[in-house]
């Protein structure tokens, strides 16, 4: 049995399986073989050090890998079953199905609601009150509204880091994905900013599926159900959270979250 | 002194003193066309036609031929500038062909107006039998503005940061949508920036226009697109060195020059004042 494939997950609650997926810059194979299955309603972490492949597997998730000029991709991932590379697939489609919250976080040099109304309205969306109405769950949801609502439009600018980032996530909700993908999304951010995103994520798996990139491994411990280690573009372990973390089966997982290296 | 810090003074000075050339140059010149020109600019200057064999009169017809003619120049060079930067910054594979445009482009911008003249007259005038006219003259200003306006239009787009992009991608927007809605509205100023200072150099330029439709003397405004045209650098050029008694005429001439200067840093001011405006709005954007 491979080592990456040590967790077993029931058929009908795998929403995202990744299949002899193999990654490339160029020449340079930045993913090499990779097999996971990434459960419904479950927030999955990806561990790793720096360079390891982790956000680049983020980006083949939802397609915006395709952005950068000669990356090739090979092997399948099926989202619900289908390949999410099938040539009859749109990919915009898989973009509005699987959402992303960057490391860096992107509100638009608009006002908070146009931030949030942007997708709604690229997606064809023109009804104001609907329009207004999901803006605002959406806020909710991300456990904004109370900071915003009484400057909604105001420019998303004048946020604070944190305030920022959960107005990505809030723009993310508001066209109602089904999985999230979120790469390094605390990574900038202080302590209690953090922590208001790290409740969030508790928050949103019972509607979502949770994909997480961080290198903090107790952010890792602390959010996620499912945890993969990367190392060097491998995929070396994936498992239940709290088995990585006490009883890891490689001697390589281990240094890495005991901090002997990486 | 010690040698090291009287060599440094040495090197500010001339730095300076460089700067300050450049700069007293450029105000002798405008000095010099005021001081001449002031005294013929009134109402009647710029609101009649030359009489008396362009002895008496105004310039009417020449300002509003260099109108006429910037208009298609803008026309042409800034929507085909700005596809053509769209196509070749956010589309165009970046291989040997893209890079083999990126070249002509600039060796374009590097090809003196006069060649630009002669192409015209063969294109526009001649091979699209369009005459000699405000239309062939127009569209010869709109190629020599072309490569100013891809650049510019290109350096715009490259400022607007991917995040913006890749924001709306994974927003589910396509491609052209990410573009049109997130990128061109912070881009299309400094694309126009780069439009009107090309469109300045170009409304002074007189060898394209020389043979593709300029005259040196039209009795009437110009009434369709296809008739001949005064313009102003060419009625400078004719009132300074082809005109019967130069002498006579040169107060005219200098006036010409002042109005055809006014335009052009008239048109640099809206530009100057557009990239302020977008500066004060990117900053409070970062």
């Amino acid at each position: 049995m491979q080592p990456s494939s040590s967790l077993q997950i029931p058929a009908e609650d795998v929403k995202i399986s990744v299949r002899n997926l193999n990654f490339y810059y160029d020449e340079t194979k930045a993913l090499d073989d990779m097999n996971i299955d990434i459960p419904n309603n479950q927030v999955t972490a990806f561990i790793g050090p720096s360079g390891c492949g982790k956000s680049t597997f983020l980006r083949c998730l939802n397609r915006m890998n395709e952005t950068i000029r000669g990356t090739r991709i090979e092997g399948t991932i099926l989202l619900d079953g289908i390949d999410m590379y099938a040539q009859e697939v749109d990919v915009v489609d898989v973009r509005r199905r699987v959402g992303m919250v960057f490391q860096k976080s992107n509100p638009f040099p608009k006002s908070i609601f146009e931030n949030m109304a942007y997708g709604l309205r690229i997606n064809g969306l023109k009804n104001k009150r609907q329009i207004a109405e999901t803006v605002e769950q959406s806020l909710i949801d991300a456990a904004l509204w109370e900071e915003v609502k009484d400057r909604l439009f105001e420019s998303a600018m004048g946020l604070s880091g944190g305030q920022q980032q959960r107005l990505c996530i809030a723009r993310a909700l508001a066209i109602k994905p089904e999985v999230i993908l979120m790469d390094e999304p605390a990574s900038a951010l202080d302590p209690i900013a953090t922590q208001k995103i790290e409740d969030l994520i508790q928050k949103l798996k019972k509607n979502y599926t949770i994909v997480i990139v961080t290198h903090n491994m107790q952010q890792a411990a602390r959010v996620s159900d499912i945890t993969a280690f990367f190392y060097l573009g491998k995929l070396i372990e994936v498992n239940e959270t709290g088995i990585i973390f006490t009883r890891p089966r490689l001697q390589q997982t281990e240094d890495y979250i005991t901090g002997r290296f990486g | 002194m010690k040698k090291t810090v009287l060599f440094e003074k040495l090197g500010f000075f001339s730095l300076g003193l460089a700067g300050l050339l450049v700069l007293s140059v450029l105000i002798w010149i405008i000095g010099d066309i005021f001081v001449h020109g002031a005294s013929v600019i009134s109402w009647e200057f710029l609101t009649q036609s030359p009489r008396e064999g362009m002895t008496q009169g105004g310039i009417l017809p020449a300002i509003i031929g260099t109108f006429l003619v910037s208009l298609i120049t803008i026309i042409l060079a800034v929507p085909l500038g700005m596809f053509s930067a769209i196509y070749l910054n956010e589309y165009a594979h970046q291989g040997p062909l893209v890079r083999f445009i990126r070249l002509s482009i600039r060796n374009l911008s590097g090809v003196p107006s006069i060649v630009y003249g002669l192409f015209g007259v063969a294109l526009f005038v001649r091979f699209f039998h369009l005459g000699a006219s405000i239309l062939s003259a127009g569209m010869t200003l709109g190629l020599l503005t072309l490569p100013w306006t891809i650049t510019a239009s290109e350096e715009a787009l490259k400022t607007v940061p991917k995040s913006f992009r890749d924001g709306a991608l994974a927003l589910g927007a396509t491609k052209w949508q990410a573009i049109r809605t997130n990128v061109l509205p912070y881009a299309i100023p400094g694309m126009l920036t780069g439009a009107i200072l090309g469109l300045a150099r170009a409304a002074g330029e007189t060898a394209p226009i020389l043979f593709t439709g300029a005259a040196f003397f039209v009795p009437f405004l110009p009434k369709s697109l296809f008739d001949q045209f005064m313009a102003l650098p060419y009625h400078l050029y004719i009132l300074a060195t082809q005109h019967q008694d130069i002498a006579r005429v040169r107060p005219i001439a200098y006036g010409t020059g002042l109005v055809l200067i006014a335009l052009i840093i008239g048109l640099n001011g809206i530009a100057v004042f557009i990239r302020y405006q977008y500066r004060k709005k990117a900053r409070m954007a970062s």
